[in-house]
């Protein structure tokens, strides 16, 4: 018989190398399928390797698949912290993207200091309201936002796309639900020439310093952790518990949005309905992979995107399909899970004895 | 007596810097109640959690003899190995889970998860068996979250029972047992001593200590220095062996009332499943007077205490601070208006474990500019504010800015009894104080409450230990049914009869 006995304390050092190990150990357990694909095993990831770090272009292209990521686990991590449970970060992201285009795309015009600012905010508060209404629902009635959050997801996007066939339509799109362009001045500026690297991810590195600042440092950290920690003991203190569920709401859903703004203003120039792959729910895993950490949400959102952007430029050359790098963030997460696991309980084989 | 059934050699435990254990020698007989006693933090619940396979000792080893005659030695850190070598721990916090039954939670481990129904029925068969020997009752269909306290501590026990337990270990079983509860459950535990059951005991409370226990052992600083007969000890012994000075005495001094501090009038909320209802409670605590509100715990002093704390909106009646009426009485608002409450679950409402014992201690105040300026923490100020209360109130542990889950149970209350006290409240709610709390800490916060007091602040002290209440109080005021009344008398006779539902006197 096997058993499990529980360690002491886990050494920080440790929690740390836990998902290093773990990511490294998804790698590694992808040479499986790729052996079950026919692929050459080594080329493949000297491939891989070569499609994130082979040149400026893929390294860029890398950092911009990261964006969003950053946005999307900052916005489930926040919430984590204070156990909202926000599985809607996808519909908050397409939210923040049609706040955009509504204010970008022609409403108003002006320089670009003044029209990026106003997307990013617009984005950033329907993003906001998008989750303000499950917290709500949960601090009012104490509606399980697992669910409401989740459902709204599907709401909001037929709400894209009746959107982009109504009242944001492009009239010059040919026909194609698409919205218009967004103007000239509200588009975020790239940082390399030729790329498509684009300021997005330098504000969505700046909003997780800030996050991680807010976390540690701030009053406002202080009570989104005590709540997180023991709602209970929290009220108790004297901490407004439903006011900082509903401040959490606020950070977390505008998180989410700008997400959908630094893909419209920043990558695409335009709205459709595929804007986001499965951004949100992605988050959700970048989130975990951190250790709801804000700087780790940095270096996951990193691996995630390096490993998307690698196996995608792998099935390419290989011709292997591109599922690979779901399959691989999916047992880097389970490795993660697991290595979770062991840091904090030991197997050992039970020895067996007459009473 | 024979052999010693229990050999415990040179077990020692570090953590970090701090020795938890330091080389201790333990030996437990056949039959006999053996009583653990030592401060707060003495390292006596470490002990246990050794002796359970919990914690990994450092050092040492631990040799079980069977009934045959053989002998073993336990592996380390497996309690799945304690349990085979039947040794059962009833721990000082409840590890059941609140929203299985009783039956689930004791078969909880020691069957496979989806049994057959038959096996279930065998062993409701077993466990109605166990009860009637055993004497312990517990209703095996309810869950746990609508037990008290009291039936709880009964299905951790019965739990330890039915994986037949010859070694029975309770980490300060009593501590939120009534005495009365807390009788029965000895009287029970002193019926199974017969067929073989042996006891390690940890308690704080003396009486108890020298009416059950056979022997006892002294832990300090995590060494042990002394083991008598029970025969043999008496209380100032224990307690100066324990402390290692002679303990001084709380003697009851008489208050000075001023003008109204706290007034509850006519008070009345209807009964739910969190709480018993209260009817028509009326009560006024003036400054400079100690309110002492005894009681059988579940008569309605959780409800007057969530009341008081701002947990819970009355359903009718008025609350009134220094004469003015308060509508609307919250956390944070009994906070401003200079109520000081210490919890009566301090696990529960005191503390946020994973946050740090720094943090624990400014949870209250992080309006304060002195823990704050525009917001951002003052990160150093909290630290030297932690090590000043730490210092002054003597808490110990791995420091302040160790996760406060690690604290031994006497040292939280501490942590939680100086961030009160800390901020000069001018209306305090105590409810139960001292429970968990070794002697010297116990008169410690007596002294504390006395002398909060007799700088002019109003003291509310609910507790179910009627000599604090009688030592402490300057008016006394009866729990029963969810009503009360007060009570000129100070004889223990005439209260205890108040308490149980007798006239009042
Ligand atoms: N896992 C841990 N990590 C660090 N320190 C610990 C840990 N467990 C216990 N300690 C420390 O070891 C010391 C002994 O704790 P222990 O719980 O054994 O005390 P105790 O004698 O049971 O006290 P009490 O009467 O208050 O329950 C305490 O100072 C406690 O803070
Ligand atoms: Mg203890």
């Amino acid at each position: 018989m096997i058993e499990i006995v529980p360690r002491g304390t886990m050494r920080p050092r440790i929690a740390i190398l836990i998902p290093v190990i773990a990511g490294l150990a998804a790698l590694l357990l992808a040479a499986v399928p790729l052996a079950f694909a026919g692929a050459p095993i080594l080329p493949a990831y000297a491939q891989m390797a070569s499609g994130v770090f082979g040149s400026m272009f893929t390294v860029t292209e890398t950092l911009t698949r990261a964006t969003p990521l950053i946005f999307t686990g900052l916005a489930a991590a926040i919430a984590f912290r204070a156990r909202l449970w926000n599985i809607g970060g996808e519909g908050q992201l397409y939210l923040g993207a049609l706040a955009a285009v509504w204010v970008g795309t022609g409403m108003i015009d002006g320089p670009p200091i003044l029209m990026i600012p106003l997307v990013l905010a617009a984005g950033a508060a329907a993003g906001a309201v998008g989750l303000l209404g499950p917290a709500l629902l949960k601090t009012r009635f104490g509606a399980d936002e697992v669910v409401t959050s989740l459902l709204l997801n599907f709401i909001i996007l037929i709400f894209v796309q009746m959107m982009l066939e109504g009242a944001f339509k492009d009239p010059m799109g040919l026909g194609w639900p698409q919205s218009e362009p967004i103007l000239d001045s509200a588009v975020l500026p790239t940082l390399v020439d030729r790329m498509r690297l684009h300021a997005g991810f330098l504000i969505a590195i700046a909003v997780a310093l800030v996050a991680h600042a807010v976390l540690a440092y701030t009053v406002w950290g202080f009570r989104i952790r005590a709540v997180g920690g023991n709602a209970a003991a929290a009220r108790h203190a004297g901490i407004g518990v439903k006011r900082t569920i509903l401040g959490v709401a606020i950070m977390s859903g505008a998180c989410a949005g700008l997400a959908g703004v630094s893909e419209v203003a920043g990558l695409k120039g335009y709205l459709t309905s595929d804007l986001s792959p499965g951004f949100g729910y992605a988050g959700i895993v970048v989130a975990m992979l951190a250790g709801l950490s804000p700087i780790g949400v940095i270096a996951a959102s990193l691996f995630v995107a390096s490993v998307f952007v690698g196996a995608d430029s792998m099935s390419r050359a290989m011709g292997v399909s591109s599922f690979l790098a779901d399959l691989i963030v999916s047992m880097s997460l389970i490795c993660m899970l697991v290595g979770g696991f062991f840091a904090r309980f030991r197997l050992r084989r039970r020895t067996t004895r007459a009473p | 007596m024979s052999g010693s059934i229990l050999a415990m050699r040179g077990m020692t435990k570090r953590f970090g810097p701090l020795l938890a254990a330091d080389s201790i020698d333990l030996d437990l007989y056949r039959g006999e109640v053996l009583a653990l006693l030592g401060e707060n933090g003495a390292g006596k619940t470490t002990l246990m959690n050794m002796l359970f396979g919990e914690y990994t000792p450092d050092a040492g080893e631990v040799r079980i003899r069977f009934p045959g005659g053989d002998e073993e030695i336990l592996p380390p850190g497996q309690p799945q190995a304690a349990i085979s070598a039947r040794i059962g721990m009833v721990h000082q916090h409840f590890t059941l889970a609140e929203n299985l039954t009783v039956l689930d939670n004791i078969l909880l481990g020691t069957e496979p998860l989806f049994s057959p129904k038959r096996s279930r029925r065998r062993a409701r068969a077993g466990l109605h068996r166990l009860m009637e020997t055993s004497g312990l009752n517990a209703p095996l269909d309810v869950r746990i979250r609508n037990l008290s306290v009291g039936e709880r501590q009964r299905v951790e026990v019965l739990k330890a029972l039915y994986r037949e337990a010859r070694i029975l270990v309770l980490d300060e079983p009593t501590a939120v047992l009534t005495p009365q509860e807390a009788d029965s459950l000895f009287a029970a535990i002193r019926d199974l001593l017969g067929d073989g059951l042996s006891v390690i005991f940890i308690s704080h409370k003396l009486r108890e200590v020298l009416a059950f226990s056979d022997r006892i052992m002294v832990l300090r600083h995590g060494r042990m220095i002394g083991e008598m007969p029970t025969s043999e000890a008496d209380a100032g012994g224990i307690v100066r062996m324990m402390v290692g000075e002679e303990q001084a005495r709380v003697d009851r001094t008489v208050g000075k009332p001023g003008a109204p501090a706290l007034g509850l009038a006519e008070i009345s909320v209807p009964a739910s499943r969190g709480h018993r209802g209260l009817f028509d409670v009326s009560l006024t605590i003036h400054e400079g007077e100690i309110l002492g509100v005894a009681g059988v715990a579940g008569n309605g002093q959780s409800t007057l205490a969530q009341i008081t704390s701002g947990l819970l909106q009355p359903g009718q009646g008025t609350i009134s601070i220094g004469g003015r009426d308060v509508r609307r009485l919250s956390p944070a608002r009994a906070l401003r208006e200079g109520i000081g409450r210490i919890p009566e679950d301090r696990h529960q409402d005191g503390i946020v474990a994973d946050m740090s014992v720094a943090e624990n201690l400014v949870i209250e105040r992080l309006d304060s500019p002195e823990i704050q300026r525009q917001g951002i923490l003052r990160r150093s100020a909290i630290a030297a504010h932690a090590r000043t209360l730490i210092d002054a109130h003597d808490i110990r542990g791995p420091g302040p800015q160790a996760r406060t889950a690690l604290l031994s149970g006497g040292n939280i209350q501490k942590l939680i009894l100086a961030r009160v006290l800390e901020a000069q409240p001018g209306i305090i709610l105590a409810n139960q104080p001292t429970r968990g709390l070794d002697v010297r800490a116990a008169s410690e916060v007596s002294r504390r409450l006395i002398e909060a007091r007799d700088r002019g602040a109003g003291v509310l002290l609910i507790s179910e230990d009627l000599d604090e209440i009688l030592t402490l109080s300057d008016r006394i005021l009866v729990m029963h049914n969810g009503r009360i009344a007060e009570t000129k008398s100070r004889d223990r006779a005439v209260i205890g009869a108040m308490m149980t539902g007798g006239a009042a006197a």
